[in-house]
């Protein structure tokens, strides 16, 4: 955090001066090691071990904070008599299909409900990375369950957590992760003390946890951490993202994303939502308790913002114009689809893939075979220059005057010569004055799309094409100013929040939004940054004029709420957990619940209330259900639906790794996303044969004096001067056993590249004694390519491309290769020696890794599905 | 100069009487230092701004004079950065007046080993005209069973992270309206 988020980073240390204290869990010992009180090098791809670990020492010494625990998760909920879990499937959960490596998840339900919850099967919800519309609210599940308040129920969550995490124990850890047990123990015990009534816990994470093959179950461990020791909706607890550009909560939640709109509304899948009315039930579930229930609203009011006047209740608000999807159109299946020659054209916005995604090659390749490109960007990019710069014309692949891609590359206006808003990493979003004109041909993206879009309708105007309707009925009068027209940031941040039609008048809150057409709202969960014609987004009261909740400093979604869940903050009666972290609580004086925060919860609903019978949607939930957007108002321990690799975290290993696993028979995720294409390929791990052709484990992560791709640091004088060379860092061990030497060169091979760096040997990383063998860790900075004031090998190069099923995010995290001495070689050459590396590897191009690596399959549910050939044969 | 004023011009004589015992600030300063303005108090204007690099989202003061940014500094009201930057946020002014700043549209044509000039406008209409052709070339209008498609799988786009919403918004707007569903960004990687 000190290194990629060091600004942010004062509050740790600020919280250290105050007597926190800080654990530092990473590879490599970082800046953020080295002010931490301790620090815990781990092997790359295994915090779920680890975490694990936390969550039996909980169980074990019955740590958790039961009130809590009773009260606001589904501990008491009991699951169906179905369910089996990996403890008996060898790593594999009921219900696994082998056919499409996925779960069917009727087996997982609450008891009662196996018929009428969950997603069913699973594949399609992999292909359309469902899980990610999970960011504002909980999948569905009936809201009414059976409990049993002892927690002694053999079915009951409580009961299966323990079974599930029995053989997490500080020994396996220590197996595992490579941490020793008294650090693991160091930790527990700091992070249970440090829970409760009195003190919070914070989880702070990054895409060290992402990007992983598992990386949403690293999130789910930590939440059960975090529910188990009453740490949610609570000041000072929580589980923190950073995450890593501007507006990247932004662009998720007013979604650049293929199987999303606005406000986390799925777009629509074309054999399951046929219909308005379908596609509406299958986001409000009916019968549910909280606020999804109101989705018609939210959805009528988006297609409203849309398609304007021609959006009508009697043709379902124009909800044919929508585009549907078939299955996975996600960044990487589009460029293997670029290089099967099936994309025309490419748009590229402030991003950089030949540097910042996975497989370097096969996105210089895929943009090589397009129609035309259209880059938008500060500077010239790797991604606009491979035809004639990159790596793959110095190896013959690329031969600029045989590569058809037109390329048209336009100047972008940079953040300070335009104004709007950015959401920052904690859901608060920022207005941004504009301070200059943008120089020459530059300008905004909002000036761009505007006037492509002005100019396709005009041309369409007339057009007899059904295709073209949803085109020319687009609602796109936006005003303009200035010499260039630049649209208006603030009236579409007006459409954004939302407004009533007949009246213009801009919603206060989403609660305001219809079903019948009255209401257009861009993005429902925004709704109120425009409350009452004012742009919330841009107030700035000073820090020293406000309290420290600083609920006058921008404006958070939802409804200016800092905390989530912040009814958690108060007990069970509405009163404080304690006067130390009072937060929000009720107030039965005034009938209202009141505090430092926006409360996170109907304002008068008292906490006696209990729904009425049958009741559903926000009525359904009972005056102590904090999780006003879960489908039983719980916060969810076990997760019946909605996570597609499993109702509660398995440590898998990564998809590379030089380690059979010690858990499980079962080696990696089982439903990981996979694509076998022949640019695609995975380094061989156990139980497959020649795994130590890529012995080695490598990461890849941020410097502070560099940003991603490199195109905003590399560029710039000062960022590039302090940190000007490609490099690979290394323990002495592995110098001394590879033959490296300190500021000489070496060059790492994976199955996919070979790229060289130069070797800085330091003790920040340490060989781990690791399921009794040592292994080396490398690290490396990804943020090189070859344009800029400064240039070297890019290390995504070296993946591959897999996937984590819930949100298609790539491992890129950990992968295995190998380490020379001595610069790569140049030309063809290159190419050979990563073609001996794969023939010693036995990789075979199309291939796929074996998915099920464990003989026993017992999929509950489905007696039809035998063991899979393939897996039995590596097993 | 009278005998006081010369022992006054003595930094150790300030650092001794003054209030800089460890002789690091006023004490000192030298009479060039103590003359100059810094150019944020000659600054014609102040726009008041969010850093473009990570999510932490620290307030930026962007001081402009003759509509030129002279400088970038941490804003010290807000309650998130309290006036500090990174590395990277106090570099800003050097990344947004970089030299290496692409101010003009380049184009290259198929099979072509260099970049030629476009006119912005001339570029906006060739891009409008491939959309177009591309879409023609690519609709989907049904699936096999009748059920509506409406989309194009021939366009791609990559990008949104660095934008501001309002921009996502018509992003996501537009090409929604033109069928193209391939639309993500950094958040998928």
């Amino acid at each position: 955090m000190a290194e990629a988020h060091p600004v942010g980073f004062q509050w740790v240390m600020e919280a250290k001066r105050r007597g926190a204290k800080v654990f530092h869990v990473d590879p490599r010992f970082t800046r953020t090691s080295a002010v931490a009180d301790s620090y815990l090098p781990i092997r790359a791809g295994t915090d779920i071990a680890l975490l694990g670990g936390v969550v039996r020492y909980i169980l074990d010494n019955e740590l958790d904070f039961r009130e809590y625990v009773l009260a606001y998760t589904n501990a008491a909920t009991i699951v169906s008599e179905q369910f089996a879990d990996t403890e008996d499937g060898d790593g594999l959960f009921s219900g696994y299909d082998p056919n499409t490596d996925s779960y069917v998840q009727t087996s997982w339900q609450y008891a009662g409900h196996e018929a009428d919850s969950g997603s069913g099967h699973t594949a399609k919800e992999r292909d359309s990375a469902a899980g990610l519309r999970h960011e504002s609210h909980g999948a569905q599940v009936h809201g009414q369950v059976q409990r049993d308040e002892t927690l002694q129920h053999p079915r009951c969550v409580y009961q299966i957590l323990r079974r599930h995490f029995a053989r997490y124990t500080p020994e396996m850890v220590e197996r595992v992760c490579g941490i020793p047990r008294e650090k693991f123990l160091e930790l527990a015990r700091a992070w249970t003390e440090n829970s409760g009534r009195d003190r919070t816990g914070a989880l702070v994470y990054s895409v060290g946890w992402t990007q992983h093959s598992v990386g949403v179950q690293y999130i789910r461990t930590g939440a059960i951490i975090q529910l188990l020791l009453g740490n949610m909706g609570r000041p000072g607890g929580g589980i923190l993202a950073l995450r890593g550009h501007a507006s990247i909560q932004g662009s998720t939640d007013i979604p650049t994303l293929f199987n999303l709109l606005p406000g986390y509304l799925p777009m629509p899948h074309h054999a399951d939502h046929p219909t308005f009315d379908e596609w509406v039930d299958s986001i409000r579930h009916p019968g549910q308790k909280g606020f999804w229930g109101n989705a018609r609203a939210y959805a009528a009011s988006l297609l409203k913002a849309y398609w304007g006047d021609a959006a009508t209740p009697d043709n379902d608000f124009c909800y044919d114009h929508l585009p549907r999807m078939t299955g996975d159109h996600g960044t990487y299946q589009q460029v293997l689809n670029m290089i099967d020659g099936k994309v025309r054209g490419y748009f590229l916005l402030g991003q950089n893939p030949a540097v910042g995604s996975a497989h370097g090659r096969a996105q210089r390749l895929g943009m090589a075979n397009l129609d035309w490109l259209v880059v938008r960007d500060l500077f010239m990019i790797e991604s606009a220059t491979f035809w004639k710069n990159g790596p793959e014309v110095a190896t013959g692949e690329i031969v600029p005057t045989e590569c058809r891609t037109e390329v048209f590359f336009l100047p972008a206006a940079s953040h300070v010569e335009k104004e709007g808003t950015f959401t920052q990493t904690q859901r608060l979003l920022q207005w941004r004055e504009k301070a200059v004109e943008p120089p020459g041909d530059a300008r905004s993206e909002l000036w761009f799309f505007y006037h492509l879009g002005r100019r396709l309708r005009e041309r369409l105007a007339g057009s007899p094409h059904r295709r073209d309707r949803a085109l020319l009925d687009l609602a796109w009068d936006y005003p303009t100013h200035g010499p260039h027209d630049e649209p208006s940031a603030e009236a579409v941040l007006r459409e954004i929040n939302g407004y009533d039609v007949s009246t213009g008048r801009p919603l206060a809150s989403f609660a305001e939004a219809k079903d019948d057409g009255s209401t257009a709202v861009g993005c429902w969960i925004y709704s109120g940054v425009y409350a009452d014609g004012v742009n919330q987004a841009a107030r700035r009261r000073s820090r020293h004029e406000q309290d420290w909740v600083a609920a006058q400093w921008g404006w958070a979604w939802p409804a200016n709420r800092r905390i989530l869940y912040n009814r958690a903050s108060a007990d069970p009666q509405g009163r404080p957990w304690s006067e130390r972290k009072k937060y929000v609580w009720w107030d039965p004086q005034a009938g209202e619940w009141t505090g430092y925060d926006v409360p996170d919860f109907e304002k008068t609903k008292p906490p006696t209330y209990r729904p009425p019978q049958g009741a559903s949607g926000p009525a359904a939930l009972a005056g102590d259900d904090p999780f006003v957007m879960q489908a039983d108002g719980k916060g969810w321990l076990y997760a019946p639906s909605g996570v597609l690799d499993g109702p509660l975290p398995t440590h898998y290993e990564p998809a590379e790794s030089p380690l059979r696993n010690p858990l499980y028979g079962q080696q990696a995720n089982p439903t990981r996303k996979v694509y076998a294409h022949p640019v695609n390929s995975v380094n061989p791990s156990p139980p497959q044969e020649h795994s130590q052709v890529f012995p080695y484990v490598f990461t890849v992560s941020r410097l502070t004096e560099h940003h991603t791709a490199g195109a905003m640091s590399r560029t710039v004088r000062p960022l590039a001067e302090l940190q000007p060379e490609m490099f690979v860092e290394v323990s002495p061990e592995l110098a001394a056993e590879a033959g490296l030497t300190h500021l000489g060169w070496a060059h790492l091979v994976s199955g996919r590249a070979v790229i060289e760096a130069k070797v800085l040997v330091t003790d920040r990383l340490t060989p781990l004694r690791v399921d009794g063998r040592v292994i080396h860790q490398l690290w490396l900075p990804y943020h090189f390519g070859y344009e800029g004031l400064v240039t070297g090998d890019s290390a995504n190069d070296l993946f591959g491309i897999t996937l984590d099923p819930n949100v298609l995010i790539q491992e890129s995290k950990v992968g295995t290769c190998d380490v020379r001495p001595g610069r790569r070689p140049t030309g063809p050459a290159l190419r050979d020696l990563v073609e001996d590396y794969r023939r010693r590897a036995g990789i075979v191009p199309g291939d796929r890794p074996p998915t099920v690596t464990t003989p026993v399959l017992r999929p509950a549910g489905r007696s039809d599905d035998g063991p899979r050939e393939k897996g039995a044969d590596h097993a | 100069m009278g005998l006081r004023t010369f022992i006054a011009g003595w930094p150790v004589y300030r650092q001794l009487t003054g209030t800089d015992p460890l002789g690091r600030g006023a004490a000192a300063q030298s009479g060039r230092s103590a003359g100059l303005t810094a150019r944020t108090e000659t600054a014609d204007r102040v726009a008041r701004s969010v850093c473009p690099y990570c999510a932490v989202g620290c307030g930026q003061r962007v001081y402009v004079s003759d509509d030129r940014v002279t400088q970038i500094e941490g804003d010290p009201d807000s309650p998130i950065s309290r006036g500090r930057l990174c590395p990277k946020g106090s570099a800003s002014k050097s990344l947004v007046t970089s030299p290496l700043r692409q101010t003009t549209v380049r184009y290259r044509r198929p099979y072509s080993t260099e970049w030629e000039d476009l006119d912005l406008d001339t570029a906006l209409d060739m891009i409008a005209d491939r959309v177009l052709a591309a879409r023609e070339q690519t609709w989907e209008d049904v699936d096999s069973d009748g059920r509506p498609l409406h989309r194009t799988l021939g366009i791609s786009s990559l990008g949104g992270a660095t934008l501001d919403n309002e921009e996502n918004y018509l992003i996501k707007k537009l090409f929604t309206a033109m069928g193209a569903l391939q639309i993500e960004n950094q958040a998928r990687i």
